[in-house]
Order: structure tokens, then C-alpha cells, then sequence
């Protein structure tokens, strides 16, 4: 269809120092417009200080059907996570 | 990348992690009819939307002062926004949003009948803001814990943005109460003509609703229509008292022993009537939305254009 | 709502153009191209309102005495009104309606940067305030005619002819009379002349990228600031004062 405007997802800064988080999409012609639009459509109540755009049709997505080779594997190494380690009585800030 | 075999988990999985809690994401297996039961329903909430900025868009250009013009303008803005998040929602189901207007062009998909009555006067956009709002809160909140995650998180950010349509309304409404006789008998009528479509607004009994069983096992809906209902009642009630508005239903009494206020018998046959096209404003609405895409066609074909056109001289710089 | 002093009515000419683009802008809502477009052509109508406010309510504390901004916005008469022609023409078409966007942002964006500058602090606040919206407006304006006169040949024929029409209404914008004359002097109003070879400079650059053809017209036709305006401003005004005259003297 020759009117047919490309998908952008669109992730928001809210404040300096945090993340940018996905925050829904927009139909637009480019990345310029797409930005634009994105100002206008997801920040009318000041919701960020920085916007990124991305194609949608850009993004490589993990797929639900990988899920057990993907990340079931990393779900066994319970020794990257601090809580592993037991603490004497007393010692804290560790 | 290796092709691997896809596990495509089956409806018992598929339940078991709606059944959990746990959300449903787009690319998840799911079953046809879920999707396609979610298509209809979250189309119809943006379709609403989007043709829900005509009644109170009417006011923008008349409204009484420029404080309520800006606000005014700033709420039918983000109905449009919030028509534009559940497109988007509805994209992530595999139907583009050109698809789903013309499904809205050729009666394949309805929307909220509430917007095809007409917005009379000013205090019809209290009204609208108050009843209607409000009635669309109620079944939004339930909403946000729907099983199919882009439509919950649609759901929440359009409840926060939502928060001051309904205040803005009751507040159109309050002030007319405070006002002449002429406003309080303007705010009164508007109240009589709003009260039944709004309770109409969650749709048949439970026992009549074509979609709710099916909807309510999966997660899409969380609360039968004749729960919101009451919910909407309950609050309305006690709203258009505070202000001394009268709701217009000589049933209406407090039930001490269910805790709630029963009301009187919704007029059903006028609801089919106006859902099935022959409300007040049917034609109107729909020839307004089909004439601003068919006026807008060729700059959205323009758009295109250019934009074949710059990639086109940035492949032969490149 | 007359008034002898000179800011009053300065501030009163540019909440005047701020109002009736705003309320143009405003028809838009809910039958723009797409929805995008909706939202953001809404965005701007907002930000003209919002600056019609800051204007009237300057004049307003000036003139004193019960005056609010809703007085200057809803009681007065065409006669009265004091905007630039070019704010009040109809909406048109997309093309037209942001090729006058276009033609207003280009001079709004210099106007409000040296209005900053105002020796009225009041009138400098709001430029101040201003030129950030315009920033972005002119950015948006100029990005459509590019799209619209590099698009296909329906909307470069659509913008050229909104141009043509156009333009005789935008060296109103550039006049000066005995007020501005009197307020240049004391360092409060914008020296509009000299804006206009910054103006020319950014159309002339927008419309070879668009591929547009400047207007030859050299005729001006004005009358905005002296109340003499076009047929159209006053159905602008019995829509836009529909409730204050049906209902006067009430709050709403």
C-alpha cells in the first residue's frame, strides 16, 4: 500500500541517570519524523529528557520457541548471584 | 543459526500460563481464536477512542473560556493518543492499522455507542468528561491485568493519563451546579440524556454477552460487565448528589443488604437500535473519520514518496 | 475593551495573532492525516492558546479593573481584534494549513528571540518562553513543506498553489506604524523590518529543498492591526464567543 508508514518503537529517558525503557510505537515516514512524533505522542505530560527511535522491522527479537536453549542455561550458575553466599551472624555491608 | 525445531506449546500450555498470571507476549504461541477475539476488542477500545474526539472535539472551537479551551483540546489530544497506543497494541497481533481502519470504514468493527449521541451543549462535555470517562475508567482499571501484555501496558498508561478527563468533567459540571439556574438546568439535562448510554457503555448482562465467557477464561476481560456496572453506579450515584444533581431513575434506592444501589431496567431495544447504526449520530461520525482519512490520503502518499526519494539519493551519495 | 496605552496594545496584538492561529490549528483536531499528526498539530494549537493566555493576561493586569483575558477573547468585536490576516485566513487544506505555519514560524522564531529581549520584562518573559515552542515549530513546519513539495506531484501542485495564495498576506507581517514606532523606540517591541531578511533567508532555503518556487506577488494586502480584516474572522469569532454572548456574564 503506497500510504503504509513504517513501525518505530520508541524508549524514553525520564529523568538523567536512568534508563531508556521501551515505551510503545508510532507510525512515521522516517527516523527524523519518527523522533518528532515521539516528542509529541509519548512526552506531552514531560515524561522524558532523552527519546531514542528504532525501525521496528531493525530489531532481532530473542524467540519464544529458543527459550530452553537460550536461557535455561544461564539459570543454573546460582554462584553469580550474592545471595548464594551465607554471612556469619554480625557482618553486614557485604 | 542452527534451525531448530520449534516447541509450539499447546492450549494446555497456553492456559496453564494465562491460568499463572503470567502475560501473553506477541510473539508467543497462542490460539486463533485469542487472537482474534483480542483484535476485535482492543480495535473496538481504539476505534473508540478515535471517534470519541468528535463529540467533545465539537466544543474546542466554542468552548466558554480559553482555560476550558486548553483543556479542553489537551483531553481530545490524548484520546487520540490513547486511540494511537491501542493500534499499536493491536499491530503486535500481525494486522496493520490501515487494515483496522477499514474494518472501522466498512461496519467489520464496531465502537463505543456512546459517541453516536450528540454533544448538545457545553455541559455535555461535563458529562462526557463525568459519565463516560469515568465508565471507561472503571473498565480500564480492570484492564490493566488483561492476560495479552502490550494491551495491559497500554491499559496503565492510559489510566494514569486518563486520571484528569473525569476531574476535568466533574468539574465542568460542579461549577455549572454553582452556577445560574440556566447552568444547573443545562447540567441537569445533559445528566438525564448521558445517565443510560453510560451504564449501557459495559455492554449486555452477563447472562446476553456474546464474548464474555470465553473472554473472562482467557484473561482478556477481568470483571463481568455487570460488575463494572454496579462499580459505576455505586460511584456516579453519590458523585451527582455531592453536586445536586438528580440521576434521572425513579428505581434508584440504596440496598442495605447488598451494599449497593440497585437501579432501574436499561432499555435494551435502544441500545440494539443505536449499536446496530441508527443511533443519533451513526452516519455522522462515521462520514467525519472516513472523509479526514480520505482528505489526508495524499499526504500520506506524499509522505511516502519523498521518503523513497531520499533513500534513493542517500544510496547514490553512498 | 479599549486601550489608550501603547504595551496594552502591543501585548494585545500578539495575543490576537497567538488566539486565531491557535483556534485555526485547533479545527484540526480529529481530522488531521493520521493520528500522529493529530496529536502533534494539537501540540502546537496548545502552545499558541497557551500563548494568547500569557499575552491577555499581561494586557489584562495593565487595563486592571475586573479585566481578565476571557474579555479580550470573548467580548470584544471584529473591529477590535488586532491580529495579522495571515493567522485568521481559513484552514484549507493540509498544504495550506501548514504552509501558513510555515510562513508564521519562519518570522515567529526571530520575533520571539529579540522579544526576549524586551525592555518590558513581562513581554520578554513570554518571548523568552516563546522561542523555545518556535524552535520547534519552524522545525516542524519547514520539515512538512520539504515533505509536501518533494512528495509527489498532487502535493507539490497542493503546496506551491497554498504558497501563491498565501503570500500577499505575509508582508503585513513586516509593517510598522506609529505604535510600533513609539515602542521600538523605548527598546519594548520587535523592529519587524528587521526580521525580514532573516525570514526571506529561511523560506528561500526551505523552498529549493522543497523544490518550490518562490511567489512572485509583490502586492501586500494588510489592514490586520488596524481591526480591518478578512470576512472570515468574524464566523471565527461568533463560533470561538458562542457561549459568552448566548450566556453573558456567567462563569463556566
Amino acid at each position: 500500500m503506497a500510504d503504509q508508514m513504517q513501525l518505530y518503537e520508541v524508549f524514553i529517558r525520564s529523568r538523567r541517570g536512568l534508563d531508556h525503557k521501551h515505551v510503545g510505537s508510532l507510525h512515521a515516514d522516517d527516523a527524523i519524523q519518527a523522533l518528532e512524533y515521539a516528542r509529541d505522542v509519548y512526552t506531552r505530560r514531560g515524561e522524558g529528557v532523552s527519546i531514542w527511535v528504532v525501525a521496528s522491522r531493525d530489531i532481532t527479537a530473542s524467540q519464544e520457541s529458543d527459550c530452553e536453549s537460550f536461557y535455561d542455561p544461564l539459570d543454573d550458575k546460582p554462584y553469580r548471584h550474592a545471595a548464594m553466599y551465607a554471612l556469619p551472624e554480625g557482618v553486614d555491608s557485604l | 543459526m542452527d534451525k531448530r525445531v520449534a516447541l509450539v506449546p499447546g492450549e494446555q500450555t497456553f492456559q496453564a500460563r494465562i491460568d499463572a498470571e503470567e502475560k501473553i507476549e506477541p510473539k508467543d504461541w497462542m490460539p486463533e481464536k485469542y487472537r482474534q477475539n483480542l483484535i476485535r476488542q482492543i480495535s473496538q477500545h481504539a476505534h473508540s477512542e478515535v471517534i470519541g474526539e468528535q463529540p467533545e472535539g465539537n466544543w474546542i472551537t466554542r468552548a466558554p473560556s480559553l482555560e476550558r479551551k486548553a483543556i479542553l483540546m489537551a483531553k481530545v489530544q490524548d484520546e487520540a493518543g490513547h486511540g494511537l497506543y491501542l493500534y499499536a497494541a493491536t499491530e503486535t497481533l500481525g494486522i496493520t492499522r490501515e487494515e483496522l481502519i477499514d474494518r472501522l470504514h466498512t461496519g467489520a468493527s464496531k465502537y463505543a455507542s456512546i459517541f453516536n449521541y450528540p454533544s448538545l451543549t457545553w455541559a455535555d462535555i461535563g458529562a462526557i468528561g463525568w459519565l463516560v470517562d469515568s465508565a471507561a475508567i472503571v473498565n480500564q482499571v480492570s484492564l490493566q491485568n488483561t492476560s495479552y501484555g502490550p494491551y495491559a501496558r497500554a491499559m496503565v498508561r492510559i489510566c494514569k493519563e486518563e486520571s484528569f478527563h473525569q476531574r476535568q468533567g466533574y468539574n465542568i459540571m460542579m461549577t455549572l451546579m454553582n452556577g445560574s439556574q440556566v447552568q444547573r438546568d443545562m447540567a441537569q439535562d445533559a445528566l438525564d440524556r448521558w445517565w443510560w448510554p453510560s451504564l449501557m457503555m459495559f455492554g449486555p448482562h452477563d447472562g446476553e454477552s456474546a464474548h464474555s465467557a470465553q473472554s473472562m477464561k482467557w484473561k482478556i476481560k477481568r470483571r463481568s460487565n455487570d460488575d463494572l456496572r454496579q462499580q459505576f453506579v455505586d460511584q456516579a450515584v453519590q458523585q451527582a448528589e455531592a453536586i445536586g444533581l438528580v440521576v434521572p431513575d425513579p428505581d434508584l434506592q440504596w440496598d442495605d443488604a447488598r451494599g449497593h444501589y440497585d437501579f432501574g431496567a436499561i432499555d435494551w431495544e435502544e441500545f440494539e437500535r443505536v449499536i446496530s447504526g441508527n443511533g443519533p449520530c451513526n452516519r455522522q461520525r462515521l462520514a467525519h473519520h472516513k472523509r479526514a482519512h480520505r482528505e489526508g490520503a495524499w499526504v500520506r502518499e506524499a509522505m511516502a514518496v519523498h521518503e523513497a526519494k531520499q533513500r534513493l539519493s542517500n544510496e547514490d551519495v553512498a | 475593551m479599549k486601550s489608550d496605552d501603547p504595551v496594552t496594545r502591543y501585548a494585545l496584538r500578539l495575543g490576537d495573532d497567538a488566539l486565531i492561529l491557535g483556534h485555526r490549528l485547533s479545527e484540526w483536531m480529529s481530522r488531521a492525516p493520521f493520528l500522529e499528526e493529530d496529536i502533534a498539530l494539537g501540540n502546537v494549537a496548545l502552545d499558541f492558546i497557551g500563548r494568547a493566555r500569557l499575552f491577555y493576561q499581561y494586557a489584562a493586569e495593565r487595563v486592571g479593573g475586573g479585566v481578565t483575558e476571557d474579555t479580550f477573547a470573548y467580548t470584544r468585536d471584529v473591529r477590535e481584534f488586532t491580529n495579522l490576516l495571515l493567522c485568521e485566513l481559513p484552514r484549507g487544506d493540509f498544504a495550506f494549513t501548514l504552509c501558513r505555519q510555515f510562513l508564521y514560524d519562519a518570522f515567529s522564531l526571530p520575533f520571539t528571540e529579540a522579544l526576549a529581549g524586551s525592555a518590558d520584562s513581562r513581554l520578554a518573559a513570554i518571548g523568552a518562553k516563546a522561542v523555545k515552542e518556535s524552535r520547534y515549530h519552524l522545525r516542524r513546519s519547514r520539515d512538512w513543506i520539504v515533505r509536501l513539495g518533494d512528495g509527489t506531484e498532487e502535493s507539490h501542485r497542493r503546496c506551491q498553489q497554498a504558497l501563491d495564495e498565501l503570500w500577499i498576506y505575509t508582508g503585513e507581517m513586516f509593517e510598522t506604524d506609529q505604535l510600533i514606532d513609539e515602542l521600538v523606540a523605548l527598546g519594548v517591541a520587535v523592529d519587524t523590518a528587521e526580521l525580514r531578511r532573516c525570514w526571506i533567508e529561511t523560506v528561500s532555503e526551505t523552498l529549493r529543498a522543497a523544490t518550490l518556487t518562490p511567489p512572485t506577488a509583490t502586492a501586500d494586502v494588510s489592514g490586520g492591526r488596524r481591526g480591518i480584516h478578512t470576512d472570515d474572522l468574524g464566523f471565527l469569532l461568533a463560533e470561538l464567543q458562542f457561549m459568552q454572548r448566548a450566556y453573558p456574564g456567567l462563569q463556566w
